[in-house]
């Protein structure tokens, strides 16, 4: 089982038995509008070029343009998948150029939201990965219960997917009263469903057939890429920003980080990088559990928002946070008007995909949507 | 419409009902419209949302079709940006007759949150291609897509097909009457 199935480059060196291929912009598989240049010697792929820029939205030009609250909603739209894990990242950020300290039901709520929306964004990962292998069913089980989980965003922040919800200093609004109880229902059916899922389509033959011994991705060419998040922990490097660079107050709380093993094939295939994002649903579960006992029931969620936003003039920052997908960061400069100078993003799925022309040569073709697939990269985010 | 209504009263003795063949034809055409499989940005993530299990948009007859040639609709679900604006065109052009375009999105109906500073935003798809149903939202909640449906299903039901009158000329027809 061990053996891995790729083609030790056996493909003929004249030009003219190559043939190049394009997928995309619009095909299913591409998860949005990435385009691929391929070349393939038969069923070999022996050359893919990603092509970007169709989802170029002018990020750091509406930063320039707009003040430090309204840079949110763009935020929001960089991976709209977990917009509360994008928004922590930068209010982090300008909070720390304004030195504001953040309430303590804050912080709470801030863990509860950003670990909720890591399960609806992984859910949707394993779905859409299972979509790519030919499996149906868990997509439609993952959606069913991604619902109760945006039922809940939706109560406390009025939208299904792109919240603005995180505000510098504190949040939009407060929590209602059967906030705790709707949310640990909410986790009992995730894990409900992950244990289904689990039999259903993780240890299905046909699913390990497919996915495993596919799309090796070595730990040391994984970091000389700087990737991060499952794909980096799908190798079996041990590297979480929750824990290993500790922001808000995840140092109170105790889960694991989970990292493949190459359990059916070798270590840092599909397969592994698609179990890490199936186990960090359930340390999501157990942070969230631990964050609803400790959260306090009395507290003003806005009393910390700045009524004026200057930060000092020159003042820069990067701050860093653990979204689903990987570390995103933003460096934001200050000139000390209400406008930030220059935010720039450092987009995880940016950085992620540019692994993929590495990890795919010399597989089959159809193996290639499903190395694209466990990357889980969101073109918002990668065009920016 | 009218055909339905008549189903419930039927020719005397049963089994025949009196209509027009376009009645007919329109009533099976807005049943069974085929989508081309198609996302571009956020609104494409609360689409997945309204092809599965809770909304299940398959109810309205509608399949998604990988190719542009077998597609009934397209739905522009998301920011369209200068670069992609071509394909867009390009995939609308391979559709066949009759063909519709559901614009989902404040983005792809008028540039969205992109308007002002988005140099590489197309403020508005209608700008290339003509548009049938938009839906407005950003982005829209799967329920409002599932309007826009309904509503595209009423256009094809109320288009007229024998009398020689391009369907656009109909519809700016019934502007300048306003109904």
């Amino acid at each position: 089982m061990n053996e891995t199935k790729k083609i030790q480059l056996e493909y003929s060196q004249m030009e003219s038995d190559r043939m190049r291929l394009n997928v995309g912009p619009q095909h299913p598989s591409t998860h949005g509008v990435l385009r691929l240049e391929v070349e393939i010697d038969g069923e070999i792929v022996t050359e893919v070029i990603p092509h970007i820029g169709y989802l170029h939205r002018c990020f750091e030009k509406h930063c320039e343009k707009m003040t430090y609250p309204q840079v949110i909603p763009y935020v929001d739209r960089l991976d709209y998948i977990s917009a509360m894990n994008n928004e922590w990242p930068y209010v982090m950020a300008v909070e720390k150029l304004l030195e504001i300290k953040v309430p303590e039901k804050v912080e709470y709520i801030r863990v509860i939201m950003a670990e909720l929306n890591r399960i609806a964004n992984h859910q949707i990962a394993v779905a859409t990965f299972g979509l790519d292998a030919g499996a149906f069913t868990p997509f439609l089980y993952f959606f069913r219960d991604r619902e109760y989980i945006l039922w809940i965003m939706e109560k406390c922040s009025g939208a299904r997917l792109l919240f603005n919800y995180f505000w510098i200093g504190g949040l939009a609004h407060d929590v209602y009263p059967s906030f705790k109880q709707e949310v640990l229902d909410a986790i009992k059916q995730v894990r409900k469903t992950n244990a289904e899922v689990m039999n259903l389509l993780i240890y299905n033959k046909i699913f390990i057939d497919r996915t495993a011994n596919i799309g090796i991705l070595p730990a040391d060419v994984a970091i000389n890429y700087a990737c991060s998040g499952p794909t980096l922990r799908g190798s079996g490097v041990k590297w979480d920003l929750r824990k290993d660079d500790t922001y808000s107050i995840y140092n109170r709380f105790d889960f694991n980080i989970p990292v493949g093993k190459g359990e059916v094939g070798q270590l840092g295939d599909c397969w592994d990088r698609n179990i890490v994002r199936m186990y960090e649903m359930e340390e999501s579960c157990k942070i969230i559990e631990q964050a609803v006992a400790q959260m306090p029931d009395t507290g003003d969620v806005k009393e910390a928002i700045p009524a004026k936003l200057r930060p000092p003039k020159g003042a820069e920052i990067y701050q860093r946070a653990e979204n689903p997908k990987g570390e995103l960061g933003f460096y934001v400069v200050s000139n000390g008007t209400e406008k930030p100078d220059r935010i720039k993003a450092r987009g995880t799925s940016f950085v992620n995909l540019s692994v993929l022309p590495v990890i795919s040569k010399g597989y089959m073709f159809a193996d290639l949507i499903l190395i694209l697939g466990s990357i889980d990269i969101v073109l918002g985010e990668v065009d920016r | 419409m009218g055909l339905l209504n008549r189903l419930d009263d039927p020719f005397e003795g049963g089994g025949i009902i009196l209509g027009k063949v376009e009645d007919l034809l329109n009533w099976g055409r807005s049943k069974s419209d085929w989508y081309l499989h198609f996302g571009l940005a956020c609104c494409a993530i609360e689409f997945m949302a309204l092809n599965a299990s809770h909304f299940d948009f398959m109810r309205f007859g509608t399949i998604p079709r990988t190719s542009p040639r077998q597609a009934d609709f397209i739905m522009i679900t998301g920011t369209v940006t200068l670069k992609m604006a071509d394909r867009i065109k390009i995939l609308y052009e391979q559709m066949s007759e009759p063909k519709y375009v559901i614009s989902i999105g404040s983005c792809s109906n008028c540039g969205g949150p992109y308007w002002e500073h988005g140099y590489h935003v197309l403020k508005g798809i209608d700008r290339i291609i003509p548009v049938d149903v938009y839906v407005p939202g950003c982005p829209p909640r799967p329920e409002a897509m599932e309007e826009g449906m309904i509503k595209l299903q009423k256009l094809i039901r109320e288009q007229a097909l024998f009398n020689g009158k391009d369907r656009i000329e109909e519809l700016e027809a019934k502007k300048a009457l306003k109904i």
